[in-house]
């Protein structure tokens, strides 16, 4: 199978699908670049990631906008409610503080709202994540306060196969899709075929399988668990590791199911703790698994603080593979309540 | 675009305060190519955003500002955190990640502030700052300070509905607030004549009711004149000033950025607009100054901005202990 990075796997899902539907359209800010130029099309994205998107396309296809985010996101999702299958690009998911009406009151609600009428087959695409020093305003992840509101979807790939596959999911959704694509998992090279394929949502992966306690991460947090578990592996320790690969839907049945055999939960989130998905999961293991439970179910988040620039502060405040590791340790290492 | 003859304005300041202008131009210069050195060798994490051909709006604008008038930033924030007075060491400090940095080095580049020099933030959300600064200038007009509060952004900013809504309540309160958009031809990798739907931005500022020009942002003198318009009406209580500068960018959107998308030409043109070049032949030749006792100020400049770089490159990062502090002032 080739090999491709994370990044050419999510721009093979765009060109693939561009080619597939004519509905399909890329919007966003500096996608093709150089608009007003006699270079439009030299940019490709901040990171790249639509470079020849636009001499394939075309203008009509690859859209550069202004630095506008609720017009790009209301303007997509009005294309979306009326035939077409845009996609979205918030150059950094930070950027959406100014576009969250259009995204949560608008796109999310309009089906339920209207009683069913209205179809949106929006994705709306965003790089997230620290570990890039990129400071407070371009680091944040956001996952948790997408996925609380009913009506969005939010995927969130952790390998070049998946975020091949969900990407294409995604597009062929009839409903608003976050897709959130990890900034240190550009790079990231795995096994991925050419022909477009389907991940589907709401079925975790399998990272590693194991007896003695349960990992649940998401995005980059997922290269980091399977690395702790294969160093505590060779402690003997058996980890079984889960990427449910998208927040919303998310894949309870298969974190209880592991829950139940191995008695102990980890969740690993890059998130500040409160309202986190690792406080979520945590909450549905303690509701519909508290009889599987051996242990106190360890959460291994961020700090309660906007992400710090300085690299040996955003060091400590990511979770790392040592801070997972540890977690594993002392969850496994618990000898109940005297 | 204002005309004015630079000597005979350069004539109209003492000299005391056209060798600050000059130091204030030269200094972010200095810093910034400093800085963009550092940057592409690897020794500064993160991002980065040069000031590089812009010189003469940070330092025209603040040029008669007072310590309590306020200004807030945009991602290319350093020269105007200079020109408003803040301490080079501790910006570059911060810039490199550093303990001791001016905002602890929790900041970086994109996020530099200091409130006690009236500067509120430099700004990596694009249009987050001219809404603050309308709130800034409501504090003066509240307070009956006779103070004044400046927004910078850029072209790419104007087009964000937040500066939208900023001006226009800034007309509706009539608050003395003063919308500095520095036009430098792109909104990062885009043509800013494409993505401006006006004639101009000025234009466009003109239409939420406010006096708006355009003024050549490579002359300081053209600047600081205009500067001195919005002061006028601000602290007199008649509202804001809307002031385009068009200015040269120099090197990209961020440190590194290839460039594709300008022409050798463009670049050329952009780089043979220098205001401090052009500062200097209008004050030498009107005889005002020799070039000797300006290029004093050019190495005493310089050895002030490496003494800053080597200090910033030989400080420790900070102790981890200063993570989750100062989050909130008080939590429980």
């Amino acid at each position: 199978m080739p090999k491709k990075t994370y990044m050419q796997a999510i721009s093979d899902a765009l060109r693939l699908e561009m080619r597939r539907d004519p509905n399909v359209f890329l919007i966003g800010e500096d996608i093709a670049g150089g608009s007003g130029t006699e270079h439009i099309g030299a940019v490709g994205g901040i990171f790249g990631l639509t470079s020849g998107m636009y001499e394939e396309f075309g203008p009509k296809r690859v859209i550069d906008t202004p630095i506008s985010e609720s017009a790009i996101v209301g303007a997509a999702s009005g294309a979306a409610i009326t035939g077409m299958r845009p996609v979205a690009e918030i150059m950094f998911v930070d950027f959406v503080g100014v576009c969250m009406d259009q995204i949560v009151n608008q796109a999310a609600k309009f089906r339920y709202m209207f009683g069913g009428k209205a179809r949106c087959p929006l994705v709306i695409r965003a790089p997230i994540g620290g570990g890039l020093r990129a400071g407070a305003q371009h680091s944040a992840t956001l996952h948790p306060l997408f996925t609380m509101f009913p009506g969005l979807k939010v995927v969130m790939p952790a390998n070049p196969y998946d975020a091949k596959g969900l990407l294409i999911e995604a597009i062929r959704d009839d409903d608003p899709v976050i897709y959130l694509e990890h900034k240190l998992l550009y790079g990231m090279e795995g096994d991925v075929p050419d022909e477009a394929y389907r991940v589907k949502f709401g079925e975790a992966d399998y990272v590693r399988e194991g007896d003695d306690i349960t990992i649940v991460a998401f995005s980059a947090m997922v290269p980091r668990s399977a690395e702790a578990a294969d160093r505590l592996e060779k402690d003997g320790v058996s980890v079984e590791v889960i990427d449910p690969r998208t927040t919303s839907p998310l894949d309870a049945e298969a974190i209880l199911e592991s829950v139940e055999r191995t008695g102990r939960l980890v969740v690993v989130d890059e998130s500040p703790p409160r309202c986190s998905l690792a406080s979520d999961i945590a909450g549905l293991v303690a509701r519909d698994g508290f009889g599987s439970l051996r242990a106190p179910i360890a959460q291994v988040t961020c700090t309660h603080t906007p992400s710090p620039f300085s690299p040996s502060l955003e060091d400590a405040y990511m979770p790392s593979v040592e801070r997972i590791e540890a977690a594993v340790r002392s969850t496994l290492a618990y000898a109940g309540r005297r | 675009m204002t005309d004015p003859a630079g000597a005979s304005f350069a004539m109209q300041m003492s000299r005391a305060d056209l060798l600050r202008a000059y130091e204030a131009m030269v200094k972010i210069r200095t810093f910034d190519e400093r800085v963009e050195k550092d940057f592409a060798a690897g020794q500064i994490p993160g991002f980065g955003h040069v000031y590089l051909g812009a010189e003469a709006v940070a330092a025209g604008v603040c040029h008669d500002l007072a310590l309590d008038d306020y200004i807030a930033s945009t991602h290319r924030g350093h020269g105007h955190c200079i020109a408003k007075g803040c301490d080079l060491e501790g910006m570059m400090l911060e810039i490199f990640g550093k303990a001791g940095g001016i905002c602890g080095g929790k900041g970086g580049s994109m996020h530099i502030a200091d409130f006690d020099k009236g500067m509120l933030g430099a700004n990596a959300i694009v249009g987050g700052s001219p809404p603050i600064v309308v709130g800034a200038a409501l504090t003066q007009k509240l307070r009956n300070t006779g103070k004044v509060a400046v927004a910078f952004s850029g072209d790419g900013a104007s087009n964000q509905g937040t500066t939208f809504e900023a001006m226009n309540l800034a007309v509706v309160l009539k608050v003395p607030a003063i919308f500095v958009i520095e036009n430098n031809g792109f909104g990062e990798h885009t043509a800013a004549s494409w993505a401006v739907g006006a004639e101009s931005i000025a234009a466009r500022a003109a239409a939420f009711g406010m006096p708006a020009e355009q003024v050549d942002g490579a002359d300081f003198f053209a600047v600081r004149e205009a500067m001195g318009r919005a002061l006028a009406r601000a602290r007199g209580g008649d509202g804001p000033t809307t002031i385009e500068m068009d200015i040269p960018r120099y090197l990209g959107h961020y440190i590194g950025d290839p460039q594709a998308y300008r022409t050798p030409e463009e670049l050329k043109r952009a780089r043979a607009r220098d205001a401090i070049r052009s500062f200097r032949e209008k004050v030498v030749g009107a005889g005002l100054f020799d070039g000797e006792e300006l290029d004093r100020i050019d190495a005493d400049v310089l050895r002030r901005v490496e003494n800053a770089a080597e200090a910033a490159r030989a400080a420790p990062f900070p102790d981890t202990s200063a993570l989750e502090r100062d989050v909130y002032i008080s939590y429980c």
